[in-house]
């Protein structure tokens, strides 16, 4: 029996070790040098003298911070709810469909879902040219015949990045919820349809209530997949008034690859983990309550 | 927009009828539905149609959906005149590796977490679920500083290691480990199997479903990732594919047919893994959101 445990303890070592070295090395020490770090005034490379909270406060009086923490959370406005709404509404329209047609439609959705950040930049960058972009056509009418852009115009530069992410993204989340459509048994509906119920309330009273976990938990997988933005908003935005629309992840980049200043790079990375883990948990209390039920 | 989530083929006699009557509402919404699902297409093809025209075409007034004449000098040049080769290889080489050994060293973390008893399994894996809920955009800092003293900047290992911190894949691993029945491990004991053949005889074998799934979604989210190859590598040799396109400058402005074609061309590998493999890449993504399909 002895023998067998030290076979048990020897294999589970030999399993479990490669995890344990690339977690090790890739996970814990960095973010334990990132707390350390960020009492220092170390600039990206290099050591540094430690400034105790120093980074810490600078950042969270720092104009440019509030500008991001701002951006973000008007960015988080402008995605998560909007996207679960189209979402859901696109789940529903395809689940009726049958055959060939689901495949297609489902397919045409979910497509831009895969697609390198890069690509859907370019593509959406073409769309928009203040020049020769198609989406002009439709601008023109408004600006007064003169093209308009959207990017470099500061009130529209959120609006215009949020639209394309929801149409990178929303496969995803009809994936989701065609999955919570599927779960949800026929049986109720016909009883529904016999009771002669209307299609909306066939919707507000079945399907909202029983699809509504679903939906919590796109909320939140959205919630916190948008708080960490940066690629499209960084891509969109160079050459423009980067300041003016820059997120949480950006200003971290700023400080860190920008103007060397690791010590407040590594800070500002602090505030933006704990605020996502603080979400995190909530999001996991939320979701095993309702697995409990 | 709930209308007809009655599955008909389920529906009860008394109701057919007032099917009947409602089909034509229903042709109406699933007319729309495939009008959207072109919509959200149309950008996609807008991109290709685009990089196939030639640069008088593209700028010329007027939106023609078809080129006039099927050009390829747009991929030509990029092919020539970028080193997209290069972005090639070093996409395919890093998404590959960092491919195999997530999978790999996932398969056995998680197999010795749901079949074996060893000091330690607790801490492993309050550890994984931690790293679930840490962004790793917050860790950018440190890995640059990391990567920087082992002179893995611009380099294959550096652009992978920080991609190896995937622990989706290994909870997703160890739900599937965890609802083996026990008797197949406690037989191939009677048998003096080591852990290791009952592993790769066993377990992996009664998952390969799952590990081409995983091992899918690995591959399109390394192949996909911008942002930490964007700052690990930057040099014009050494760039991913999707980090690369966004280099590609002309002496003489903009043009948007060559832009298209390294958008295609970025986009294409892992567009066709998807139509090739649409059943396991939406399960994968459902099974990582923690839904089952």
């Amino acid at each position: 029996m002895l023998r067998d445990r030290r076979k048990e303890y020897l294999a589970a070592a030999v399993l479990v070790g490669p995890f344990v070295v690339i977690y090790g090395a890739l996970f814990v020490w960095p973010t334990i040098q990132m707390l350390i770090m960020s009492f220092t005034d170390a600039p990206l490379i290099g050591p540094g003298d430690w400034v105790g909270f120093k980074n810490y406060v600078r950042i969270l009086t720092h104009k440019l911070f509030s500008a991001a923490f701002l951006n973000t959370a008007y960015f988080v406005l402008l995605t998560v709810i909007p996207n679960t709404l189209v979402s859901l509404a696109i789940a529903m329209a395809v689940n009726r469909l049958k055959g060939w047609k689901q495949g297609f439609v489902m397919a045409c959705f979910f497509l831009p879902y895969i697609l390198p950040v890069s690509v859907v930049f370019l593509t959406w960058n073409w769309i928009i040219d203040v020049q020769y972009g198609m989406i002009q056509y439709l601008v023109r009418p408004f600006n007064g015949g003169q093209g308009l852009s959207l990017t470099r115009t500061i009130p529209f530069f959120m609006p215009t990045v949020a639209v394309v992410t929801i149409w990178w993204t929303l496969g995803f989340n009809v994936l989701l919820f065609i999955a919570g459509l599927r779960n949800v048994s026929p049986e109720i509906y016909e009883a529904a349809a016999l009771d002669n119920a209307g299609r909306w309330r066939q919707f507000s009273r079945i399907t909202w209530p029983l699809i509504w976990p679903v939906t919590a938990l796109v909320l939140t997988i959205q919630l916190i997949a948008q708080l960490k933005i940066f690629d499209q908003v960084y891509l969109f935005s160079i050459g423009g008034r980067q300041d003016a629309t820059i997120v949480l992840v950006q200003y971290i980049y700023k400080a860190a690859f920008q103007q060397n200043k690791g010590g407040e790079a590594a800070a500002a990375s602090v505030i933006l983990f704990g605020m996502i883990i603080v979400l995190s948990v909530l999001q996991y209390q939320l979701l095993r309550a309702r697995g409990e039920k | 927009m709930s209308a007809d989530a009655i599955p008909q083929s389920r529906a009860i006699p008394d109701r057919v009828r007032r099917d009947r009557a409602i089909d034509v509402g229903g042709l109406i919404l699933s007319a729309i539905t495939i009008v959207f699902a072109l919509a959200a297409f149309f950008p996609i093809y807008w991109a290709v149609i685009t990089s196939f025209k030639s640069e008088s075409e593209v700028i010329a007034s007027g939106l023609s959906l078809w080129p006039k004449r099927l050009n390829i000098e747009a991929y030509q040049h990029i092919w020539n005149n970028t080193r997209i080769g290069y972005w090639y290889i070093n996409s395919l080489v890093t998404s590959a590796l960092i491919t195999a050994i997530v999978i790999v060293s996932s398969a056995g973390c998680a197999y010795a977490l749901s079949q074996l008893d060893f000091p330690g399994r607790r801490v492993i894996y309050v550890l994984i679920l931690a790293c679930f809920m840490v962004p790793m955009q917050a860790l950018i800092v440190n890995h640059f500083v990391l990567m920087a003293q082992f002179k893995l900047l611009n380099t294959w290992p550096g652009i992978i290691l920080p991609q190896l911190i995937v622990p989706v894949v290994i909870i997703v691993y160890k739900q599937f480990f965890d609802s083996v029945p026990k008797e197949y491990r406690e037989a191939a004991q009677m048998d003096s199997a080591g852990p290791f053949k009952i592993l790769f005889r066993i377990y992996l074998p009664m998952n390969w479903g799952i590990t081409s799934a995983l091992a899918i979604i690995t591959f399109i989210g390394a192949w996909n990732a911008f942002l930490w190859p964007f700052l690990a590598a930057t040099g014009e040799a050494t760039m991913t594919v999707p980090v690369g396109i966004t280099q590609v400058k002309d002496a003489y402005g903009i043009v948007y047919a060559r832009l298209m074609a390294s958008a295609v061309m970025a986009g294409l590998p892992v567009a066709v893994v998807y139509l090739l493999f649409q059943r396991r890449v939406t399960q994968a993504i459902m099974l990582s959101a923690g839904v089952k399909g």
